[in-house]
């Protein structure tokens, strides 16, 4: 039983995404569709103990269905479309042998859980919660929310698709470009709110993780244009770092990383994804953030890292995103490239903008050049301006250890 | 279905606007206004005249006080308003970026409740 129950959970895990979508293309209503998956399944809990069936998802689909067909009839209260009624009974008589495959309708809820009417933290939420594999209290702990926050959010969401009448579609080729963008980044920043972990204990939460991914693979097998390719690539390409980046519940720098634990057969996934966006040749900054990933992961060593290239990389990603934090990555990589004193000069710069002075890693990547520049006074200054900024706890113990290490040497 | 298009304008900035703008604005008005006839989806739509016109009235301890101009001290005000029938907030979001009047401010876009009969 212990085995049917796992097995159930794994079905549903890899496969409710992909039934959902189909059953909310048939239903026009998330609320019905989503409790109607919850009823197949209590079904199979039962019926499946003396077997699970040929086609699963197809058996759950089918059955999701006819429970959707018996609830309709059922609820004399509202009245129902007759057409809607009428297609469900005439689906009824396929049974799921006889179904070759449920219509892949994941790239309509990816775009509807993801419409701009929708704030961003409701987005997230959604796509985690029906695309993605992540029940509502899993959603709540990945987002250190209450579950019962998280329940209300999604149920709010529901019905403001349903009463406002956001589309259940792939919107049309004008508006394409820019709904895509929302999407990749809805999965961009389900993936750096496992990996950066901007707050909390932990520095890398992995469900996050794995969720994104996954979603970046639907993206990118569904609508491969260059930059869904390239988001996937760069988000598999950071995440082959993992094992490497964290070390006793500390954060380990990629200098002083063990290469040996980087994950080889994602790193080659990685940059087999770059190298079929870039043929695209529609540069986009995902596929630029990708290519500086794949030069890091294709070192064999730190000393040999192609900074000069990467510096480059950077300026062209500036031209993309003009934003602060891409131009402390620029100074970090010419610093690199061309010395410390070339990247403190390009430093002190960019420390004229207020952001940058509230921005801790700012002072954090001063502190380090000047530390290996030998100027430990004024390193010692720098890393006590990032602690008092840093809000991750991972992290924050890492300055603390370079504040003592800088302290030792300025008193030894 | 049926969205109402809540026009927010702030009437600081439309009387700041140059006569020849005024009436290219009027002129975009009529156009839109007969574009949404010919697609026959116009259900309804008025201007509204300027905020300085408007009397608040409200219930105070069962009894009605009314009082002079708008409920809130805001800077846009409700300008006018369009009902359209629209098939979803896609195509809705398109209409309410073709008034005229989100030059000067935002359309509030607002789905008209359905009663059914329970």
């Amino acid at each position: 039983m212990q085995g049917l129950a796992q097995a159930i959970e794994r079905i549903f895990y890899d496969e409710s995404g992909r039934i959902l979508a189909a059953l909310i293309a048939d239903l026009r209503d998330f609320e019905l569709a989503q409790d109607v998956l919850q009823d197949a399944f209590a079904v199979a809990l039962v019926r499946w103990a003396e077997g699970i069936p040929r086609n699963p998802a197809g058996w759950l689909y089918v059955t999701a269905r006819r429970k959707a067909l018996d609830r309709l009839r059922r609820d004399s209260k509202h009245s129902h479309d007759p057409d809607l009624l009428d297609a469900l009974a005439s689906a009824d008589t396929v049974s799921a042998d006889e179904l070759d495959s449920i219509p892949d309708e994941r790239l309509k809820l990816m775009f509807t859980c993801c419409h701009p009417a929708l704030a961003r933290e409701v987005q997230i939420a959604l796509t985690l919660n029906t695309i993605g594999g992540l029940s509502v209290p899993e959603a709540a702990r990945a987002f250190l929310t209450e579950p019962a926050t998280m329940a209300q959010r999604l149920v709010r969401a529901k019905r403001k698709i349903r009463d406002a009448g956001i589309p259940y579609d792939v919107p049309p080729l004008k508006a394409l470009p820019e709904r895509l963008e929302t999407l990749q980044a809805v999965i961009y920043l389900i993936f750096n709110e496992g990996y950066g972990a901007t707050h909390g204990e932990a520095l890398i939460r992995e469900e996050l993780c794995i969720e994104a991914i996954r979603l970046g693979r639907i993206l990118a097998d569904l609508m491969p244009g260059a930059e869904s390719l390239g988001l996937l690539a760069l988000l598999l390409l950071h995440h082959s770092r993992r094992r490497a980046r964290v070390r006793e519940g500390r954060l380990v720098l990629l200098e002083a990383q063990d290469r040996a634990l980087w994950d080889k057969a994602e790193i080659a996934d990685g940059i087999a994804l770059l190298d079929r966006a870039l043929e695209l040749r529609q540069s986009g900054p995902y596929q630029i953030q990708a290519a500086i990933a794949s030069l890091h992961a294709q070192a064999p060593d730190s000393a040999s890292t192609d900074w000069a290239q990467i510096s480059a990389l950077y300026g062209a990603l500036y031209r993309h995103l003009p934003s602060p934090v891409v131009a402390l990555n620029r100074a970090v990589a010419i610093a690199e490239a061309f010395g410390c004193e070339t990247g403190l000069t390009r430093l002190e710069a960019l420390g004229e903008d207020a952001f940058m002075q509230r921005y801790y890693l700012y002072h954090a990547a001063r502190a380090d050049l000047l530390r290996r520049s030998a100027r430990y006074t004024d390193a010692l200054a720098a890393y006590q301006r990032a602690l008092d900024l840093c809000q991750n706890a991972v992290e924050t113990s890492f300055l603390a250890g370079r504040i003592t290490e800088v302290k030792a040497i300025i008193q030894g | 279905m049926q969205y109402m298009f809540l026009i927010y304008t702030d009437p600081q900035v439309a009387a700041a606007a140059p006569e020849a703008e005024m009436n290219a604005t009027m002129a975009a008005y009529f156009a839109f206004d007969s574009e949404v006839r010919q697609k026959g989806i116009h259900v309804s739509g008025e201007g509204l005249h300027p905020p300085s016109a408007a009397t608040t009235v409200r219930q105070e301890g069962g009894k009605l006080v009314t009082t002079d101009g708008p409920f809130a001290e805001t800077k846009e005000f409700l300008g006018g308003y369009y009902i359209l029938d629209c098939k979803d907030l896609d195509e809705a979001v398109e209409w309410a970026g073709k008034i005229p009047g989100v030059k000067y401010g935002s359309i509030e876009v607002r789905p008209v409740m359905v009663y059914t009969q329970e």
